[in-house]
């Protein structure tokens, strides 16, 4: 890696995307640009043949009529051709309108209309299918390009077109106009549209958020600055294509620092492709994590006693040491070298089945993360770091600094970036700030205030260190009689990191103090109960034996010391609490299918157990109707116990 | 009927005539005649014990029919080894799954090469010249496989781990890696769920289309054989009842009469 070679491109010089894709050919033309397995064998495109493809199909979109500004859509999954595609419509001048693979027909639809697509990139027959299927009701599509003919021979409408014959039309039309394709590049400027990428709103019809060229390139170079990234990175896409993450990390950063995408073979085969590629640079959400650290732990039960033990052994000397090393705290030698046999042993190893050896930057977002699963990584040596951001902020709004990494909070403020707090809620405002929601006038004055600022939704604050907290939607955010701020996601996310907790609710908005459902896990209670000899017959016996009791209370006093912690949030800690007796169940109404609480439900539904909680008793008699697997109903009756919590200290010693 | 079919409806790739065949006193098949187009898919239905896996077992040479002849790709002749059936473009799958089950997809599916392999065992063995030369070649074509049946994912997997759909899949990979002419399918959907069923439906018909391969089948599900074959023929108790398309065959009073059980003479 050269210094010149290396060093970032000036935006003010190579403002669009297709400039800087000119600049990598012409810098690193035969470096890796993009990877694709095709018949078991890792192919790669280099930044040149990308351009030179990129170059093909603009061309061809020309032959189809493409004019300055028009939308085109792509669906499919992630692949080499789309990325160029991208690429080959921003050149003309066009704005790439990505759509989610897994869309239903209904969405598809919703967004090709609103965003009035006149052409399509369809990866196969699936997602052709699925265009043709709604077609007569999206007036504005003229013409569908699909990649991979197969199964496609005998489909005979005239506006399909494959990618193979669009670029051998892309090809003539650039002989015969010869500088059709650079004057095209050369009249894009830094606020044009550079994409319109839609948000699945979790009510209503999704928004287009409009992102100039200025909002992904910037904040890809301040990212790519940040964190050191360069030409030699690898990154694996196997994110959509239409979420900003993978268009800020595959097209973005991409391009500013000219590392490779690889893609993989198919949605099955991502772990494997995961080991082959060997990313530098990996994302992934909290679920994936959690998962893999779920398969490793139940493997390495399954081993031998040997390698388990040395397991044990070894994460317990990462765990007091491996977080600080990462960090780049002075420890001592004798717990370095122990640390660095562990690695030679235990770790490295580790990694390197799950294939994350090579990585050196790994993010995590999109919801809280268990501190344990984050220190677990951490520990072991990889470089996991949170980040906050979305769609509106091109990504990037904080990102945890290296030596600066918390499991409890997203981080400081990216480059660039400001950060307040109005009202409870976030607000950003920077050089990510996207432009407008796609001829939604009325949702972007609601988002964008008049000076720059955008709203999160989220409610949080930023604690003594700078590190900006999450703490819950803006919305679900209460206060106590008293004034005190109470966030019950955040308290109730807490609780659910303890593996005997399965799930929490808790209540306090107008209240004066705040109380607590708890629901513990019955697989995890009932192993320990198990391991300590305690029988039970039923789930509802099990959550009312006064040892559980004992435990869940001392993991709500825990939960209260660490929100003494904070000053914001000290007032709130639970002061009652009492243990479910049935499991919170989706087959009741109670959760959500995707096991979200249904908070209103709960609390009709058990409303008398709440006005208990808030009454002083010490015991309440609940009847509550249950419905059983095979459908029958019943009713089950409980007299549940309450426990009294006193509040933690507001001052805790320095653990 | 697929335009395949239509192109070529005069050029039969195989005929069977008067082929009757016995173990024992048990008359398995008698006096069956019908031809199989080149293109077509073509289905073999009848009840239980009609002798439609006996036929398959004749027409890959694997029975030898004791009357009548077998014509394929112009050739007439009586006898034929299975080795001589592979040889000439004929592939099978298996009621029962025939496959190496402590080797990977991918091995099994070379398997299916096999019979094209032009250097000898130590050749392979020593993987030089070649033989790598070759072996690469093969690899290349089983990977075209592998993409075809969408099964990358399972790879390096040892069929034995894989769950009975997809050690069909498998199986038909490696019938389809022997670049038949003529693909033999002993009920290919066979203890499927419904979902398996419309992969493999799907499967049959890719193949017939992109590849223009012949294909005869054998299924009991009524559903997947009118919506898929362009003829069929009804066996019951080893002699013909019925032979044309699916509507022809579906109103036919023998065929209603054999699978509802109507007491014979």
């Amino acid at each position: 890696m050269t210094g010149a070679a290396n060093a970032l491109p000036d935006l003010s010089r190579y403002d669009t995307s297709p400039k800087l894709l000119r600049r990598n050919a012409e810098i690193r033309g035969d470096r890796p640009c993009l990877r694709e397995k095709h018949l078991g064998i890792w192919e790669t495109v280099t930044w040149g043949e990308a351009a030179a493809q990129a170059r093909e199909i603009a061309c061809g979109l020309k032959t189809l009529g493409l004019e300055r500004g028009d939308r085109v859509s792509i669906i499919g999954d992630n692949r080499p051709v789309l990325y160029n595609a991208i690429l080959a419509i921003q050149s003309l001048g066009g704005v790439p309108v990505p759509i989610y693979q897994d869309s239903v027909a209904d969405e598809t639809r919703y967004v090709l209309n609103n965003a009035e697509v006149r052409f399509v990139f369809a990866e196969d027959q699936e997602q052709v299918d699925k265009v043709l299927e709604i077609k007569d009701e999206c007036p504005t599509i003229e013409g569908v390009i699909y990649h991979d003919p197969r199964g496609l021979r005998n489909y005979s409408e005239a506006f399909l077109c494959s990618t193979g014959e669009l670029t051998r039309r892309g090809r003539d039309y650039d002989a015969e106009h010869p500088g059709f394709y650079d004057g095209e590049v050369a009249r894009g400027a830094a606020d044009d549209t550079s994409v319109i990428l839609y948000t699945s709103g979790t009510t209503g019809n999704p928004k287009g958020v409009v992102l100039s060229y200025r909002n992904v390139l910037v904040s890809a170079l301040n990212s790519v600055r940040q964190e050191g990234l360069g030409e030699g990175d690898e990154v694996l896409a196997y994110l959509p294509m239409a979420w900003v993450g993978d268009h800020m990390f595959s097209c973005g950063q991409a391009l500013v620092a000219g590392f490779c995408v690889s893609c993989p073979e198919s949605a099955e085969t991502v772990l494997n492709d995961l080991w082959e590629v060997g990313p530098t640079y990996f994302f992934a959400p909290p679920r994936i994590f959690e998962n893999i650290l779920t398969t490793v732990m139940i493997r390495i039960q399954d081993s031998g006693w040997v390698k388990r033990k040395l397991f044990f052994h070894f994460l317990e000397v990462a765990k007091v040491h491996g977080k600080r090393i990462l960090d780049g705290e002075t420890v001592g030698s004798s717990a370095r070298l122990h640390y660095a046999l562990g690695a030679l042993l235990i770790f490295r190893p580790l990694l390197n089945t799950l294939g994350l050896t090579r990585v050196k930057l790994g993010y995590t977002a999109g919801e809280a993360i268990g501190p344990d699963i984050f220190d677990f990584y951490r520990s072991i040596g990889f470089n996991l770091k949170q980040l906050y951001g979305m769609t509106e902020a091109s990504v990037f709004i904080t990102i945890q600094p290296n030596g600066e990494v918390r499991s409890d909070t997203v981080g400081r403020p990216a480059a660039e970036v400001e950060l307040r707090i109005e009202d409870n809620e976030v607000q950003f405002r920077g050089p990510g700030v996207f432009v407008e929601y796609f001829r939604n006038p009325e949702a972007t004055a609601e988002t964008k205030t008049g000076d720059g600022w955008c709203r999160t939704g989220d409610a949080g604050f930023i604690d003594g260190e700078g590190h900006l907290k999450i703490i819950d939607r803006a919305k679900d955010v209460g206060r106590l009689t008293d004034g005190t701020l109470f966030a019950p996601k955040y308290i109730e996310n807490k609780l659910k990191f303890f593996p005997d907790i399965f799930e929490a609710v808790c209540f306090g908005d107008g209240r004066d103090c705040v109380t607590a459902f708890i629901n513990i896990d019955l697989e995890a209670m009932g192993d320990w109960a198990e391991r300590n000899g305690i029988s039970y017959a039923s789930y509802q016996e099990l959550a009312g034996l006064p040892r559980v009791y004992d435990i869940i209370q001392g993991r709500v006093e825990q939960v209260n010391r660490d929100l003494a912690a904070d000053a914001d949030l000290a007032g709130a800690q639970i002061r009652r609490f009492l243990v479910l007796h049935k499991q919170l169940d989706a087959d009741d109404g109670e959760l959500t299918r995707t096991r979200k609480v249904r908070r209103r439900h709960v609390s009709e539904k058990y409303g008398s157990l709440i006005e208990a909680l808030y009454s002083g008793r010490d015991r309440c008699g609940i009847e509550t109707e249950v419905t059983f697997e095979d459908g029958r109903k019943g009713t089950v009756r409980a007299d549940l116990q309450i426990r009294d919590i006193a509040p933690a200290e507001a001052e805790r010693s320095a653990a | 009927m697929s335009a395949a079919e239509e192109a070529t409806a005069q050029a039969p790739i195989l005929r069977l005539d008067g082929i009757s065949l016995a173990f024992g006193g048990v008359t398995v098949l008698d006096d069956v005649s019908f031809d199989i187009r080149e293109g077509e898919i073509r289905a073999i239905i009848g009840p239980n014990g009609a002798g439609k896996s006996s036929m398959l077992n004749v027409i890959n040479g694997f029975y030898h029919p004791d009357d009548g002849t077998i014509t394929y790709k112009g050739e007439t002749r009586t006898r034929m080894r299975p080795d001589q059936a592979a040889r000439q473009g004929i592939a099978r799958t298996f009621q029962n799954i025939a496959l190496f089950r402590g080797m990977s997809t991918l091995d099994n599916i070379m398997t299916g090469r096999n019979t094209m392999m032009r250097r000898n065992f130590l050749w392979q063995a020593l993987y030089v010249g070649p033989a790598r030369r070759e072996e690469l070649e093969h690899r290349a074509h089983v990977e075209r496989v592998i993409e075809f049946l969408e099964i990358e994912a399972i790879r390096r997997v040892p069929v034995g781990r894989l769950p009975y759909g997809l050690q069909k899949r498998v199986e038909l990979g490696r019938a389809l890696a022997a670049e038949p002419d003529l693909l033999l399918l002993d009920e290919p959907m066979a203890g499927m769920n419904s979902e398996e069923k419309e992969d493999m439906c799907r499967f049959v018909l890719d193949v017939n289309d992109e590849f223009g391969t012949t294909i005869a089948l054998i299924e009991h599900d009524m559903g997947v054989v009118m919506d898929i074959s362009d003829r069929v023929v009804v066996l019951d108790y080893g002699r013909l009842i019925a032979d044309g398309s699916p509507d022809e065959v579906r109103g036919n009073e023998e065929v209603i009469a054999a699978y509802l059980g109507v007491v014979r003479d």
